[in-house]
């Protein structure tokens, strides 16, 4: 084992494949000599050269076109959006063309493309930088969805995305980039919809990904000692979904609180949510709770963006009412 | 063009407003007083000023993630856009919006953005709305270098200039995109050029000469308001800082910026005006005593505010409806 942090991990990812494989390259705004945005690929640059790690142009457009033309002529392209927001920028490219031009073709094509989108708030960079759209993605046909929470896991999700042979949207967490993690010697990748129960327990089953595990494993210590025995669940992987793992645990504990950071309207969390009801309803004894950021955009002032994310006091209390 | 001293005048406090005010808010961002994203303007200071300065208080601007400049050169006050840098309930966005996206719609300002090349449209917008509605008004619109590269800017000038619209767009090409310089990002030199594709006057001016700026741009306006449609004004720029503070810089090769600190347009506007008797070193240095005061009576002013009450997190996103808060 060793110790490594989120942001290490997936460029661990990258490199790994990188030198497997000589097709696989990486683009996007200043991920060259700077770095990336947040230092994400620092050292490839210097290490792979200019043809395998491109700076582009501000052109979300063009960065996620580009990968779809390339991943069409036998590529297999990682492009980087510094923000999950700009991917608004390139949303076309990425919905109308990379997700549907294998179906429309009949199964002809093969688009193999990783698309990186570091993604929430929590670091004061207000409305336009601070999103978790994973709905938007979840919801498009075509398109694969990951979205890890540690350093391990970056790298064996990291490792599958690049393999697969369809766009899959890579989603990162901005403030979890220096969070350190042990992770193995030699990580094996990561099957797209194995989820990974972070915690076992019997009495109430949380389900999230990305920042929220960390929320979720808080409440559940604080639930410990009020005799509640919390099940943590991380998905990993949006989709492909792990329904199986989280119908077992709907079994055991009859209690669901699916958390996320996205607005609540609207979001993954009330996919979730209507699966286990059209599928689990009667193992449910209470509710299905949904703990998500409130439905506004992220302000700027510190005060008012802790108050709109949602955070491990909410999940507590959201699950104390369930008993 | 015979510029009046009164608009010298005009324009050297503005740009020495802007300077004071970046150079505070640079020392308190590294005290750590406030966080997030933070683009300052020095060395700049030319571009928004000439630009506002050519322009009426009932005109437009769209601005950008670099705001700052933009925003006191159109009217806005150091009080309200330091308390807004602080997340402050007495900022201009009651602290939702921060350094990037401070608006001042009772100045014409539409607001600086985060979304590189978001107001190339918008502008157009504008325009179409005063073209609509039949005013003389017009719309400037500030975007980067790097902003030329999103689609948007191609769909601004097409729009702008097919309709007619009157738009004044404003490139302030400071030779970088973050890390990415001009030669890596684009396949040309002078961003003007582009006027060519849409068949309206582009023209390139020294940035940092804040005559050249507020010429081109009064003429720019003139046309605009008889109808004939946009102009492309490329104005030669450079940033002293980083991208955003915190930047490290790794990727400006040696001197440059030396050399263009050597073009700093405000002493070179302060030697014409002792030159040509426009001010005396005297009256310079109480308008600079002036300035730093209102500079400090900013700081005091967003120290002195509160945070927002966080029941507020919910209301402005519609005009009629609250959205649910939380129970903590
Ligand atoms: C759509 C979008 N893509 C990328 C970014 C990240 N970003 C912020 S500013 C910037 C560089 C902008 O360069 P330029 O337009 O030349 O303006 P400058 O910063 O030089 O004033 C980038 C890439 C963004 N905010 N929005
Ligand atoms: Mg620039």
């Amino acid at each position: 084992m060793r110790e490594l942090t989120y942001g290490q991990g997936i460029k661990e990812g990258m490199r790994i494949k990188m030198l497997e494989n000589p097709d696989v390259f990486i683009f996007g705004e200043d991920v060259g000599l700077f770095g990336g945005c947040f230092g994400v690929t620092a050292g490839l640059f210097e290490e792979f050269g200019e043809k395998r790690v491109r700076d582009t142009p501000i052109s979300e457009g063009a960065i996620i076109g580009a990968a779809v033309g390339a991943a069409a002529v036998g590529l297999r392209p990682i492009p980087e959006l510094m923000f999950v927001d700009f991917a608004t920028v390139g949303m076309d490219q990425l919905v109308n063309q990379a997700a549907k031009m294998r179906y429309m073709f009949g199964g002809k094509l093969k688009l193999p493309m990783v698309v990186r989108l570091p993604s929430g708030g929590g670091v004061a960079a207000a409305a336009q930088h601070s999103q978790s759209l994973e709905a938007w993605f979840t919801h498009v046909p075509g398109l694969k969805v990951v979205y890890p929470s540690n350093a391990q896991d970056a790298i064996g999700l990291m490792l599958t995305a690049i393999d697969d042979d369809n766009p899959v949207i890579y989603l990162e967490n901005k403030t979890l980039y220096a969070v350190a993690g042990q992770v193995e010697d030699e990580v094996k990748p990561i099957p797209l919809g194995k989820a990974n129960i972070k915690r076992e327990g019997s009495d109430v089953t949380i389900i999230t990904y990305g920042k929220q595990v960390y929320d979720s494993l808080k409440a559940a210590e604080i639930l410990e000692k009020d005799g509640i025995d919390v099940e943590v669940i991380d998905l990993r992987s949006l989709y492909p979904l792990d329904t199986e793992a989280i119908f077992e645990s709907v079994k055991k504990t009859h209690k669901v609180v699916i958390v996320s950071e996205e607005a609540k309207r609207g979001s993954y969390a009330g996919e979730l949510a209507a699966i286990i009801a059209d599928e689990c309803f009667y193992e449910c004894d209470a509710p299905i709770k949904r703990v998500c950021a409130l439905n506004t955009p992220i302000p700027f002032s510190g005060n008012l963006e802790a108050y709109v994310l949602p955070n491990a006091d909410d999940v507590v209390q959201a699950i104390k009412s369930l008993f | 063009m015979k510029i009046s001293n009164e608009t010298i005048i005009e324009m050297y406090e503005k740009m020495v407003k802007i300077r004071k005010f970046e150079n505070r808010a640079l020392n308190l961002f590294a005290e750590g007083q406030f966080g997030g994203f933070v683009h300052l303007y020095i060395g700049e200071e030319a571009v928004a000023t000439g630009v506002c300065e050519g322009l009426r208080e009932d005109d437009f601007i769209t601005s950008t993630h670099r705001g700052h400049g933009h925003i006191i050169a159109k009217g806005g006050d150091l009080k309200y856009m330091m308390a807004e840098l602080y997340g402050k309930d007495t900022g201009y966005c009651k602290g939702k919006g921060g350094s990037m996206h401070i608006a001042d719609a009772t100045k014409g300002i539409l607001g600086a953005n985060g979304i590189v090349g978001a107001g190339h449209n918008i502008a157009t917008g504008a325009a179409l709305g005063i073209q609509y509605k039949g005013t003389d008004q017009v719309c400037a619109c500030f975007f980067g270098d790097a902003s030329t590269n999103q689609s948007t800017f191609h769909e601004g000038l097409n729009l702008a200039s097919t309709w007619k619209l009157p738009v004044v767009f404003v490139c302030e090409n400071n030779g970088y995109g973050i890390s990415v310089s001009q030669a890596r990002h684009q396949n040309i030199t002078d961003i003007s050029q582009r006027a060519v594709s849409y068949n309206i006057p582009g023209i390139t001016v020294d940035g940092n000469d804040v005559f050249a700026v507020y010429e081109a741009v009064s003429e720019a306006v003139a046309r605009a308001r008889k109808g004939q449609g946009p102009t492309l004004i490329e104005c030669k720029t450079y940033r002293w800082r980083g991208h955003f503070e915190g930047d490290p810089t790794v990727y400006r090769p040696e001197g440059e910026l030396e050399q263009w600190k050597k073009k700093d347009p405000i002493p070179r506007l302060e030697k014409y005006m002792l030159e040509n008797q426009v001010m005396t070193q005297d009256e310079i240095d109480k308008l600079n005593a002036k300035i730093d005061a209102l500079v400090e009576e900013a700081v005091d002013f967003a120290q002195a505010s509160k945070f927002p009450d966080v029941s507020s997190a919910v209301e402005d996103v519609y005009t009629d409806i609250v959205e649910e808060g939380r129970s903590r």
